[in-house]
């Protein structure tokens, strides 16, 4: 584990990237430098824009040269500079001594070539000794990364195997032909969270075994500690701290680091309380008043038939939940993707026809026509997962926060124009926002945006489907903290859909765990998330990363 | 304002409107400007072998095989030229904008009915419906213009459409239904800004088409009646004395060329100072 002292196996001197804009060059990388040892584990952490994919595209060769440009800097493959060199000299190295995985496994094979085929293409275009045996390497492989039934997968196209089993022969490829270095670009963000768990592991077995090094790229801090041996924080193009994980972890000296890990939602860090922390000193509302109340939902979809579609029965999607939320409280939806959660947000907002009964302050709206449902909707608003996608792009940001009051006939032009100011001022944005396009803010604002618009009726139900997911950690804790101040002072309620078990403990007051359309266990959060009753809840808490290192070398040396 | 303004920062946007305002200009001044009467056969206008004039001192591009001046038949032929192209284009794009967006919103049995009927126009031979209709109803300007139009929607909604289907699957359209707003607002305001690109460059590539179209009508006796000029007939008429008297067909040829050029210019540049997204871009 302590290889600092031989050579590197990879070695970033200085590197500079500049970016083609309009205005001339704009530098996005800014004289980063790192040393990856032989067997070492180094993670480059970082939100968004922080330039630690472009990173890994610039040792990979891969950058797309109308846009980007290295404007200085060397990148050593052992004693190699590999910077600039011929493509077809990249072309050996690449795939060879360094092999990359990426995020999305679906969309990295090639979806109308079996498994084995791409495999098989992939080990001989690097290895010309080989001509018979790789298709017995590849099933080695598929075997290594403990894929069952090798034989048959070789058969199978992409689409037949899960999110996990596609990451996993992607490792498979990426190792086929041993390379030194494994670059991984957030490999196991778009998992869920008990296969990301598995991943990672079997990443760190694969490591030992064909003693490769890792770049990881990353902006989970529960990821990093799970896997680092060093990590590098990155921060506008720099590299602002780096050193062993323990201690980055234990004592950070960079302020912005400091931040990143204050921000991380830790599980289990409200341990012991029953609902979220209070940010102000609103009263708690006293009405212990139902304000949305689902019996025995079930949603079908596909079910419908047309002239010219031929009719498809599907099965259920999400069958017989049911569930109380009270005024003033938070009802956290928490589930790994198919489980159903964000069908039953959309059908308690009726958006989705569905089975049973959703009564939303006293008021059933099963079966209500667009017409009839607007009444309710001024009770009832919804915030979505990405706000980029759910704000209209051609449409200012002060029309789209107006466009609630316009459909429901409040007040006048200008009445509705101050209303605008005061919602932007709410959700911490600066009034002048409103004559500006969703295009020219960054994700976080977008959603404060979203968050005021949805705030327009002052509804008293809000469903917030994965609503900060999309954001980055520290975006992703004020988005959170802004949401919880205004439950206290509006006495909202939130059925807070979300896949991440620490953004519902702190967000929720009961949670239900969902997984495969039904309701697995519910109950208030501190009972579910100390005492779980349900085995499948425990496998989910057990599989979130917790961001501190010692814990797993702990449990790695013992 | 804020448009005409930002058009006339770009310099190919500039030359596309100056040629639109040429053409716009000579279709409507042409009894002053034409030097001759558009159907005036003149026996000056023909060789002593009784072949058209080559372009010179008196007829300036040269005449045509009846000894009528050619540059006034150009100049009183961009009126109709500009009707069809802007009359009929637009209907066009207009019934292929409801068809495709009424279809692709509704979808459903309404929706697959629509599009099947846009199939079925789609497979059936253009020309032959032009033929028929034109039959049928009595061929003038007006009506060649209405039977262009029914040949030309059926690609515009095709691929309205499909871009319909895509917006409505989007987010911000479930958000405005979230808020509670009525099919019309939706369709007005959140479905229909974003078709108008689509519908910029169809209504600009759409119209050498249509003047084309009308040509070929024009040339099966069922167009625009001679002796009223049209682009098209003129380059009909004379296409069997091309080698003879190339400038006949290279002068409208060239006058339909730059007119749709100039208007896809305009277009393209219309459509990017239309789009919010790209403001404050480049």
């Amino acid at each position: 584990m302590t290889s600092h002292q031989a050579a590197p196996v990879l070695s970033v001197r200085n590197l500079s990237v500049d970016a083609r804009t309009p205005e001339g060059l704009k530098r996005i990388l800014d004289g980063v430098s790192f040393d990856l040892a032989a067997g070492e584990t180094l993670c480059l952490a970082g939100e968004s824009g922080s330039g630690k994919s472009v990173t890994s595209l610039a040792i990979m060769g891969l950058l797309p040269k109308a846009s980007l440009k290295v404007s200085s800097g060397e990148i050593r493959l052992e004693d190699r500079n590999i910077l600039g060199i011929p493509h077809r000299a990249l072309r050996k190295i690449r795939g060879g001594d360094i092999a990359m995985i990426f995020q999305e496994p679906m969309t990295s094979l090639n979806p109308v070539m079996t498994i084995g085929d791409q495999m098989v293409e992939a080990i001989r275009e690097h290895r010309e000794d080989i001509s018979e045996g790789a298709q017995a390497i590849a099933r080695a492989m598929l075997d290594a990364v403990h894929m069952s039934e090798a034989p048959r997968r070789l058969k199978q196209y992409p689409h037949e195997l899960s999110g996990g089993m596609r990451q996993r022969v992607m490792i498979a490829m990426a190792l086929s032909c041993r390379p030194k270095v494994l670059i991984a670009d957030e490999p196991t963000t778009a998992l869920d969270v008990t296969v990301q768990a598995q991943i990672l592991t079997l990443m760190r077995e694969l490591r030992r075994e064909f003693s490769t090094s890792i770049l990881m790229i990353t902006h989970d801090m529960g990821v990093v500690a799970e896997m680092a041996d060093r990590v590098a924080i990155m921060q506008q193009g720099r590299i602002v701290e780096a050193g062993d994980a323990l201690d980055i972890f234990a004592r950070p000296a960079e302020p912005y680091t400091r931040q990143l890990l204050a921000a991380v939602p830790r599980l289990g860090a409200h341990a012991g309380t029953d609902g979220p922390p209070r940010l102000t000193q609103a009263e708690a509302p006293p009405a212990e008043r139902p304000i949305l109340a689902v019996k025995d939902l079930s949603v079908t979809y596909g079910a419908r038939a047309g002239w010219f579609n031929r009719s498809r029965i599907a099965p259920a999607t999400v069958s017989d939940i049911s569930f109380v939320l009270k005024a003033g409280e938070t009802l956290g939806l928490v589930g790994e993707s198919g489980s159903g959660k964000s069908t039953t947000g959309k059908a308690v907002l009726n958006l989705i026809p569905f089975e049973g009964s959703v009564s939303i302050d006293g008021r059933e709206t099963r079966g209500l026509k667009s017409a009839a449902m607007r009444p309710v909707r001024r009770v009832a608003q919804m915030i979505f997962q990405d706000p980029y996608a759910s704000l209209d792009p051609r449409m200012t940001v002060g029309a789209a926060i107006a466009e609630p009051l316009v459909i429901h006939g409040v007040g006048n032009a200008s009445e509705r124009q101050d209303r605008v100011a005061a919602l932007l001022r709410r959700v911490g944005m600066p009034p002048d926002a409103g004559s500006r396009y969703p295009h020219e803010f960054s994700g976080g604002q977008r959603q404060r945006i979203c968050i005021a618009r949805a705030l327009a009726l002052e509804p008293k139900l809000i469903v917030a489907d994965e609503s900060v997911a999309a954001l980055d950690v520290s975006v992703r804790a004020r988005v959170l903290d802004l949401m919880l101040e205004l439950q206290e002072q509006m006495g909202l309620a939130y059925l807070f859909i979300s896949h991440d078990m620490a953004v519902i403990e702190k967000m929720s007051h009961h949670v239900a765990v969902m997984r495969g359309g039904r309701i697995v266990e519910i109950g208030p959060r501190r009972q579910v998330f100390e005492a779980p009753a349900d085995a499948y809840t425990r496998n989910l808490m057990a599989a979130v990363p917790i961001p501190d290192p010692a814990r797993y070398r702990m449990a790695r040396s013992g | 304002m804020r448009v005409l303004k930002e058009l006339c920062r770009q310099p190919a946007a500039v030359f596309g409107l100056v040629i639109v305002l040429a053409v716009v200009i000579a279709a409507i001044a042409a009894p002053w400007l034409a030097p001759y009467a558009p159907d005036n056969q003149m026996f000056e206008g023909l060789t002593l072998e009784g072949a058209p004039m080559p372009p010179g001192e008196d007829f300036l591009l040269g005449t045509d095989t009846l000894g009528r001046d050619l540059l006034s038949r150009l100049l009183y032929g961009a009126r109709t030229s500009l009707i069809i192209g802007l009359v009929a284009n637009g209907v066009a794009v207009a019934i292929g904008l409801f068809v495709g967006v009424t279809a692709g919103y509704m979808r459903g049995w309404v929706g697959g009915t629509m599009m099947r009927f846009t199939d079925l126009m789609m497979a059936f031979p253009a020309l032959l419906l032009a033929i028929v209709l034109a039959a049928i109803l009595k061929p003038s300007l007006w009506i060649v213009a209405m039977v262009i139009a029914l040949v030309n929607w059926v690609q515009v909604a095709r691929i309205v459409y499909t871009e319909t289907r895509g917006l409505v699957e989007r987010d911000f359209i479930m958000a405005e239904r979230a808020l509670g707003a009525g099919n019309a607002r939706i369709v007005l305001r959140h479905v229909l800004p974003h078709l108008v690109p689509t519908a910029i460059v169809w209504g600009t590539l759409g119209i050498a088409t249509t003047v084309l179209l009308e040509a070929t009508l024009s040339f099966l006796g069922i167009g625009v009646q001679p002796p009223e000029p049209s682009w098209g007939n003129i380059i009909f008429e004379s296409q069997s004395y091309f080698q003879a008297a190339p400038w006949l067909v290279f002068f409208p040829g060239a006058v339909i060329l730059l007119t749709a050029l100039a208007f896809n210019l305009v277009g393209d540049a219309l459509r990017d100072i239309l789009d919010p997204t790209q403001r404050g871009r480049g």
